[in-house]
């Protein structure tokens, strides 16, 4: 237990700060995660290495000398393929299975990710340098680095202009349609194959940009992406799934629910205190969940 | 039917039985000593576990093309059976008892990482076969009265008391205020004893004492209090992610300590993936090229690094070289020895007393070396081009201190 926080009232502006920033990150890789649960009925335990794949192909960016902020527009454009590919190979064959198939099926994805990152890339931690500097607040005593503002930025940019795109363009209203009513939409001429492989895409998409964001402000490395997944389950399972401005809040309120965790109960609780909150949440829920089905809106 | 199916099992059972035995060699095959290690060449050990297993060939090759060990007055070659352990300790432990039951062999050298080290250890000292390791430097593996192991490198403890020491007497003697931001895993938390040890024999004060977990890179929340609290000294160790880690977020959120410790810059290639950023860190290290040490086989530091570097294409971590002294350290022994009975080549060990081009090498009863002194380097850039250079101890320092680090209002 550490009352430093208490002592001194500006780390809690800093703890604040840095949660919300690191929680938008958060919400956006949740964002991803509901969509394709509630379309697919999925839960993607390779999220999260589909976030570290991101961060690789960003971390290559900057290796061959362009600047890393531009991997949160080539990322999500090669993830979107990655994305329909493991569609086509493994998940149209577990889509209309039960859950626990699908969740022993992204499961070997993420081992398999986790393994080929590690024989591609190396075992190294890596990070990509965006020199983007440091805003200062005040008199110096709260730091927030520019390239956490630029990863919030550019997370909200995604998430609206996901919402837009769901809302105005004729693929969204398909997916929003399979999302209601699989076989309904199907009778009315939707595609569905095509609807499912274009969600799988759209969720790794968001992942490659999350994992550039990642990968430009923290560091990364092929075992690195249960966290990720773990909080973005997290996310979606207190917001539910249809419930949009939900992931962000909650996403929101993990973050900063870490943060202070990390001051008040000490670092090595930090990522303890997230399964611990999640085993309650889980608990509080399941009756809800159990009893309701909820669709993505 | 049913009768054939048992018959064949039977036949392939025996075969099986029998082509094991065949490929079973003992532990010394016509001119050969065949030493076995169990090491990381994929999982996320892997690429300390390749510079580990880089070291012991070059080392290999080198004994090998001079002139090999003699041993009652023949001469033998090294030969090393490795086997990939992909950076699992249970792996790793199943993978010893094969080399020493199956594959017969008698002479072990130590896989990457004290985790691993602990995990085949008991194997070998069940068996009573000697094992030089050269990467696990947990001190609980000396203290469990191992006969069998020997490690040519300094305890984990040692890493970092000399920067609180020198921190103490760049303030005077006077004591001085440390921060602490230690992964929990068995190799930093020994080093955060030392540290520990530091500073009670300093009668110096711990202001932070933080924990990090495995899956962290986001030290912001240490960082902040850090700068809240001020102290002299701040001590990082968490493998090349606390480094990388913590050098990435020092800098962004411009934290000023008048001394920043830390393990694994080396192997976390700082002044590489952080520039000037990485300026004045200091860092813990086995081993440097400058150190003066020598032998036959390598000469020095230097040579050494040259030779390495020819060789793999990049300079050598001081994981390489330290694996590298490990041969050099079993040749020793079985000409000591002048013998292959694994008790007297035991004995010959525990009696090392030599110097290589890796440090001076002599075995406590637990098996760790007490005869090599860590040194600390420090990152000092010129202009954009950044070296580590060696500030402690005095005696092969090649540049001096810098202190207290200047802030980031002055860079």
């Amino acid at each position: 237990m550490d009352l430093l926080i208490f002592q001194v009232p500006i780390l809690m502006v800093q703890a604040s700060l840095d949660g919300i920033l690191l929680g938008i990150l958060f919400a956006l890789i949740a964002y991803g995660m509901a969509l394709q649960w509630g379309v697919m009925n999925i839960i993607n335990i390779a999220q999260g290495d589909l976030v570290i794949l991101g961060g690789y192909i960003t971390y290559f960016m900057y290796l061959s000398g362009i600047h890393p902020a531009l991997g949160v527009i080539v990322a999500p454009a090669i993830m979107y393929f990655v994305g329909v590919g493991l569609y086509k190979l493994v998940i149209n064959k577990v889509v209309d299975r039960d859950l626990f198939i699908s969740i022993l099926a992204t499961f070997g994805i993420s081992i398999l990710f986790m393994q080929l990152m590690n024989f591609a890339f190396g075992a190294d931690v890596v990070l990509a340098n965006s020199e983007f500097g440091t805003t200062m607040l005040f008199n110096n005593s709260v730091t927030l680095p520019n390239s956490k503002l630029f990863s919030a930025l550019i997370s909200i940019i995604f998430a609206i202009g996901l919402v837009v795109y769901m809302k105005k363009s004729k693929l969204g209203r398909a997916i929003r349609a399979t999302a209601q009513n699989a076989r309904a939409a199907k009778i009315l001429g939707v595609d569905t194959e095509k609807v499912y492989a274009a969600t799988f895409g759209i969720n790794a998409a968001l992942c490659g940009v999350a994992g550039s964001l990642v990968a430009i402000t923290f560091t990364i490395h092929p075992y690195m992406g249960l966290p990720y997944t773990i909080r973005s389950f997290m996310i979606v399972i207190i917001a539910g799934l249809g419930n949009l401005p939900g992931v962000a809040v909650s996403g929101m309120g993990l973050g900063m629910f870490e943060e202070f965790a990390d001051y008040i109960l000490g670092t090595e609780f930090r990522i303890g205190s997230v399964f611990l909150l999640l085993v309650l949440i889980l608990v509080y829920r399941r009756f809800k969940l159990s009893k309701k089905r909820e669709y993505l809106k | 039917m049913k009768l054939n199916k048992i018959i064949l099992s039977f036949i392939s059972a025996l075969a099986i039985l029998l082509s094991s035995s065949a490929t079973s060699f003992a532990k010394v095959v016509g001119d050969k000593i065949v030493l076995g290690s169990a090491i990381s060449l994929t999982g996320k050990y892997s690429s300390n576990g390749v510079h580990t297993q880089n070291g012991y060939n070059m080392a290999v090759d080198r004994i090998n093309s001079m002139g090999g060990v003699k041993v009652g007055g023949k001469t033998y070659k090294f030969e090393i059976i490795y086997y990939d352990d992909e950076s699992n300790p249970k792996r790793a432990a199943q993978l010893a008892e094969r080399l020493i039951s199956q594959d017969g062999v008698e002479y072990m050298l130590g896989p990457y990482s004290s985790g691993l080290t602990k995990a085949i250890a008991p194997v070998t000292e069940k068996y009573g076969v000697p094992m030089v390791e050269a990467n696990g430097a947990s001190r609980s593996l000396f203290t469990k009265g191992y006969k069998y192991l020997f490690a040519v490198l300094a305890p984990a403890n040692l890493y970092l008391d000399v920067a609180i020491d020198l921190a103490v007497e760049k303030n005077g003697g006077k004591p001085v205020s440390v921060a602490m931001a230690f992964e929990q895993d068995a190799f930093s938390q020994d080093v955060r004893l030392g540290v520990l040890e530091a500073i009670e024999r300093t009668g110096s004060k711990k202001v932070i004492d933080d924990k990090l977990p495995k899956e962290l890179n986001d030290m912001a929340a240490t960082l902040a209090k850090v700068k809240a609290v001020k102290p002299d000294v701040l001590v990082v160790s968490g493998h090349t992610k606390g480094a990388l880690t913590a050098i990435r977020q020092i800098a962004e959120m411009k934290v000023d300590v008048p001394m920043l410790a830390m393990t694994h810059c080396d192997a976390a290639k700082l002044s590489k993936q952080h520039g000037k950023n990485s300026q004045y860190a200091l860092c813990a290290s086995q081993w440097h090229k400058t150190l003066t040490y020598k032998d036959d086989f390598f000469k020095d530091g230097m040579t050494y690094d040259a030779d390495f570097k020819k060789l793999f294409d990049y300079a050598p971590p001081y994981q390489a070289a330290e694996s590298s002294a490990a041969l050099l350290v079993f040749k020793d022994a079985f000409e000591r020895a002048n013998s292959f009975d694994k008790v007297k080549v035991r004995d010959a060990l525990a009696a090392t007393d030599m110097q290589t081009f890796y440090g001076n090498i002599k075995f406590a009863a637990g098996g760790q070396n007490v005869d090599k002194p860590m040194v600390l380097f420090q990152v000092m850039c010129d202009g954009d081009k950044c070296e580590n250079k060696v500030v402690a101890p005095t005696k092969w320092a090649s540049a001096e201190l810098i202190h207290p680090i200047p802030s980031w209002s002055k860079r």
